[in-house]
């Protein structure tokens, strides 16, 4: 075990090593300007309950990034990043997703999942078919933060500035959806196009989040912190700010815990919050029994 | 009976996958009238109100609400769905559920106005709840967010109130003060309400409206203990009820 004085140590050198690095740097920006598009749109998410979409979506673009790093590969398009081929992917699966089951009859979780295995499928060949070293199928998975360049920070402030705009400028019409699509359609909304536009934000949204903690773990980042700030907050509004101090939180500390011992930073991140998560679901359930007796 | 027409349904036909859910109704609706739309489930109750809602399109016939197509009438309808479909964990306060029946007059993006806000506030007191308006929705009991969603329709400023079982699952005091709220405003708007179980139709009933595939009328003085039984095939229990309730006074 480690003494405190080690661990104080630890976070000192951590400390130490964000003056000194630019790659910390940039790592503990984008979890940061990450976690503002994770509070807003998760809240929708989880709140509209389409986790699973989100969970489907972020595995299919699994399949975009394999396209993009193949041709960027073997066709040396080198401006070609990842990053862009997950983009389109997650928009394509957003859309195809929402049309389905807002025009055809087919089961919505048939598709999502459909979408889900055969987006990695696509991405899992694509990387296997690209000449050279392949460690960058791990990074895509399990998230890559510490490899941020200022090219990539660039684009996911973008995109988060995107999201965020969208997803304030929109709240009460969003709000209304979520809350109760009929009524709202009764109200004269135009409920299809804000369930897809819905889609596209968590779509956005994932594409920022996979670059923190990989395809793997998106639905985690993308709900704990909401469903822990659902226990201290009653509004809208409330539940996206406060989640998004959370997941700010939750990404600085597995950061710097994983720094010193050198260990997978998006794992660390989501082992954190879904620790917390844990301590306050299991707090409130235990405040609640306790006033019933 | 008389006055502006508000509802006019004309030789409606709707069929669900080739299955006539309703067929050949035909059926006027005045201002100020109290219509109860009673029957069988799957009879075709929120399927009657969702084509005067505009939500669904009939095969044949006509639906004109206040003389128009009702997707454009829209902005005259104040609405409450069903309950059982909202989720009763979701993160809101009293008055952000008000203030959704804004939307749609004239609200754009952005947060809303103050006259929202101010329309918002008067409804919540008219249904006597403008002191819970901070409060969690998820934190109110049963009756209460009734009335929440009631005052929500109403905050579009409507003509016309429609409601889908508003009282399903309420015990019968919280049933009674909500069916004596909508008579209150039944003296400024017309009210359509879908209503699962006909055992206080007779209280305070001014029209009563039977949908079992085909749409029957019947005055109110005619809904006595045979006319139910006719039916629901035999349901006594709902007819002894009705009777410790007792008959609508005379000219109301």
């Amino acid at each position: 075990m480690t003494s405190i004085s080690e661990r104080g140590k630890t976070v000192s050198e951590f400390i130490d090593a964000l003056m000194n690095h630019a790659f910390l740097q940039y790592a503990m920006l984008t979890g940061v300007l990450a976690s503002i598009a994770c509070g807003i749109v998760g809240t929708y998410v989880v709140t509209r309950r389409i986790t699973y979409i989100g969970g489907g979506i972020a595995h299919s673009i699994l399949g975009g990034m394999g396209v993009a790093y193949f041709l960027s590969a073997t066709y040396k398009w080198n401006n070609l990043h990842p990053l862009y081929g997950a983009l389109v992917a997650a928009i394509l699966a957003a859309v195809v997703i929402g049309l389905i089951s807002l025009r055809t009859r087919e089961r919505e979780d048939t598709v999502i999942s459909s979408l889900w295995a055969v987006g990695m499928a696509v991405g899992i060949l694509f990387i296997s078919r690209t000449p050279g070293y392949n460690q960058d199928l791990m990074s895509y998975l399990f998230g890559n933060i510490l490899m941020v360049t200022s090219s990539d920070l660039w684009l996911i402030i973008g995109l988060d500035i995107l999201v965020a705009i969208i997803g304030v400028l929109f709240y009460n019409q969003l709000t209304a959806v979520c809350f109760d699509e009929e009524f709202a359609r009764v109200r004269g909304l135009n409920v299809s196009f804000y369930y897809l536009l819905l889609l596209c934000l968590t779509a956005l949204t994932v594409v920022i989040l996979v670059t923190v903690v990989g395809v793997v773990m998106v639905i985690a980042l993308l709900t704990l912190p909401v469903a822990v700030a659902g226990h201290f907050t009653r509004t809208m509004w409330g539940t996206m700010i406060l989640a998004t101090i959370l997941s700010m939180i939750f990404v600085v500390i597995g950061l710097a815990v994983s720094y010193g011992p050198n260990l997978p930073a998006g794992a660390t991140i989501i082992l954190i919050a879904g620790l917390v998560y844990l301590i306050v679901a299991v707090g409130a359930g235990i405040f609640r029994y306790g006033r019933e007796f | 009976m008389s006055g502006e027409k508000v509802v006019s349904i004309d030789g409606l036909t709707f069929s669900y996958d080739g299955l006539k859910v309703l067929e050949d109704v035909n059926l006027q609706i005045s201002k100020n009238d109290f219509v109860w739309i009673v029957g069988p489930n799957g009879g075709g109750k929120t399927t009657l109100v969702k084509l005067i809602l505009g939500l669904l399109q009939p095969r044949r016939g006509t639906v004109r609400v206040f003389g128009l197509e009702p997707a454009e009438a829209r902005s005259r309808i104040g609405y409450m769905p069903q309950f059982a479909h909202l989720d009763p964990q979701f993160p809101i306060n009293v008055l952000d559920v008000v203030l959704m029946g804004r939307l749609g007059n004239g609200n754009g993006l952005g947060p809303f106005r103050k006259k929202d806000k101010a329309v918002a506030e008067r409804v919540l007191d008219e249904v006597g709840l403008l002191d819970m308006s901070r409060r969690s929705f998820s934190s109110l009991s049963g009756g209460q967010q009734r009335r929440i969603l009631i005052a929500r329709a109403l905050a579009g400023e409507p003509d016309l109130l429609i409601l889908d079982e508003p009282t399903a699952n309420l015990d019968l005091l919280v049933e009674k003060e909500l069916y004596d709220l909508l008579r209150e405003l039944n003296s400024r708007l017309t009210i359509v309400m879908v209503s699962h179980d006909p055992a206080f139709v007779s209280d305070n009933v001014e029209r009563v409206v039977c949908v079992k595939r085909k749409v029957s009328e019947h005055p109110t003085c005619e809904l006595e203990g045979n006319f139910i039984g006719e039916l629901f095939g035999g349901e006594m229990r709902l007819v002894r009820h009705d009777k410790h309730i007792g008959k609508r006074k005379n000219g109301e």
